[in-house]
């Protein structure tokens, strides 16, 4: 369950991001999560409210958007989709596919006032 | 005012107050009737707009930064800091059992009259491992992580802080035992160590991809069991590779010290690989790709 720790992460963007740009309340926050990144969305979701509880995110919307993983295929010499991080190669069958995009797991963006 | 309904305009009436979120609204039509809706905001990066006086406007911050940023900074700092020191940093990671602290332990027996040694452990509670650690002759610090599932650059660079680990040395940092969290945490290591003892499953690579993706070098321990198990080396190998083309593996035995040369040499040319690296080539290295 190291989302719990992730989420204390987030929190922490957010202070920082407060000092930054003066806001006092964060009423929705919109994370980017790869298809192929080390977590589990719905675990996310599980720990955002315990994290932010008594934050200035307390009672905010998360919001995640999901990033399509890709990879490389060395044999076809191609860019392929990749829906998990063993995933074949869906032209040739193979696996010798290095995922490419889809990995990341980032903070986008705050709605503030 | 509201541009998604028209109500709040100049000629329909003050919202009436009451709404139970944000989003909802109530006006009173020109049939006399209170309607009470909500709909969802279509809001432009930097659109402000209010519903009714009180309602603080809201404004959209750009943020794109990685959730990982803080510890990666702190990974970071920890890598050139073992890098400056000639420290060989390597990051244990596997399931529980799978014989970690044996293996350390033998190997800690084959090189304490060599090489300096400092083993940091992680576990979620008591000082066993430490305990273990300290009587085979090596440097040793617990860090319990109580409810944690993994290690944290955090909490390496405190346990290096007490450590003080002499210039040249060999650092063990022994994770918590989990297959799954400890991938996602960079702690300023050269490389991720995976252990895998032969009495778990062949199809563990596949299970848990993201940890022997992250690995550079797999150790099959327990293998003085192979006669007594049906289990096919063969195939976790195949798995490994699959997951992870260039993976090297060694089959070891912890408890009997079968194949411990490939496994002490391997030690010794990453170590002489750390004390030759140039210092301003520190910040070139990455770490390993997850």
């Amino acid at each position: 369950m190291h989302e719990m720790s992730l989420m204390e992460g987030v929190a922490q963007i957010i202070d920082e991001a407060a000092q930054a740009n003066g806001f006092r309340r964060v009423r929705k926050v919109t994370l980017e999560i790869g298809q192929l990144a080390l977590v589990d969305p719905e675990a996310m979701r599980f720990c955002f409210a315990a994290v932010m509880e008594d934050s200035l995110a307390e009672g905010a919307v998360l919001e995640i958007v999901d990033v399509p993983g890709s990879g490389w295929c060395t044999p076809c010499a191609a860019s392929v989709p990749m829906s998990d991080i063993i995933a074949a190669c869906p032209n040739c069958g193979g696996y010798q596919v290095q995922a490419t995009g889809g990995l990341e797991m980032k903070l986008s963006s705050l709605e503030v006032e | 005012m509201c541009i998604s309904c028209g109500c709040g305009n100049d000629d329909a009436p003050a919202p009436a107050t009451g709404a139970g979120t944000p989003d909802e609204h109530e006006h009173v039509g020109a049939d006399g009737l209170v309607y009470r809706h909500a709909h969802r905001h279509a809001h432009g990066a930097g659109a402000m707009h209010s519903h009714a006086p009180g309602v603080t406007p809201t404004r959209r911050v750009q943020i794109e930064r990685d959730i990982l940023a803080r510890n990666d900074g702190l990974a970071a700092a920890n890598r050139k800091c073992f890098e400056e020191h000639g420290v060989l940093a390597l990051n244990f990671v596997s399931s529980p059992g799978s014989g970690k602290t044996s293996l350390l332990v033998r190997t800690i027996a084959a090189l304490k009259e060599k090489t300096p040694l400092a083993v940091i452990e992680g576990d979620q509670q008591t000082s066993l491992d430490a305990e273990r650690i300290l009587a085979a002759g090596a440097l040793a610090v617990q860090i319990n992580t109580g409810k944690g599932c993994h290690l944290d650059a955090d909490q390496v660079r405190q346990a290096v802080d007490r450590l003080a680990p002499p210039r040249g040395a060999l650092l063990f940092i022994e994770n918590v035992g989990n297959l799954v969290c400890p991938a996602a945490f960079d702690l300023g290591e050269a490389c991720k160590v995976v252990i895998l003892s032969v009495t778990e499953g062949e199809d563990k690579p596949l299970k848990y991809p993201d940890m022997f993706r992250a690995a550079h070098l797999l150790l099959l321990n327990k293998c003085d069991l192979l006669p007594h198990l049906d289990f096919d080396v063969q195939r976790v190998i195949e798995n490994a590779r699959r997951v992870n083309p260039a993976i090297e593996i060694m089959q070891i035995s912890a408890a009997t010290g079968s194949g411990m040369e490939p496994w002490l040499e391997w030690l010794a040319r990453e170590q002489a690989a750390v004390h030759t690296r140039p210092a301003e080539n520190n910040d070139a290295r990455e770490r390993p790709q997850l």
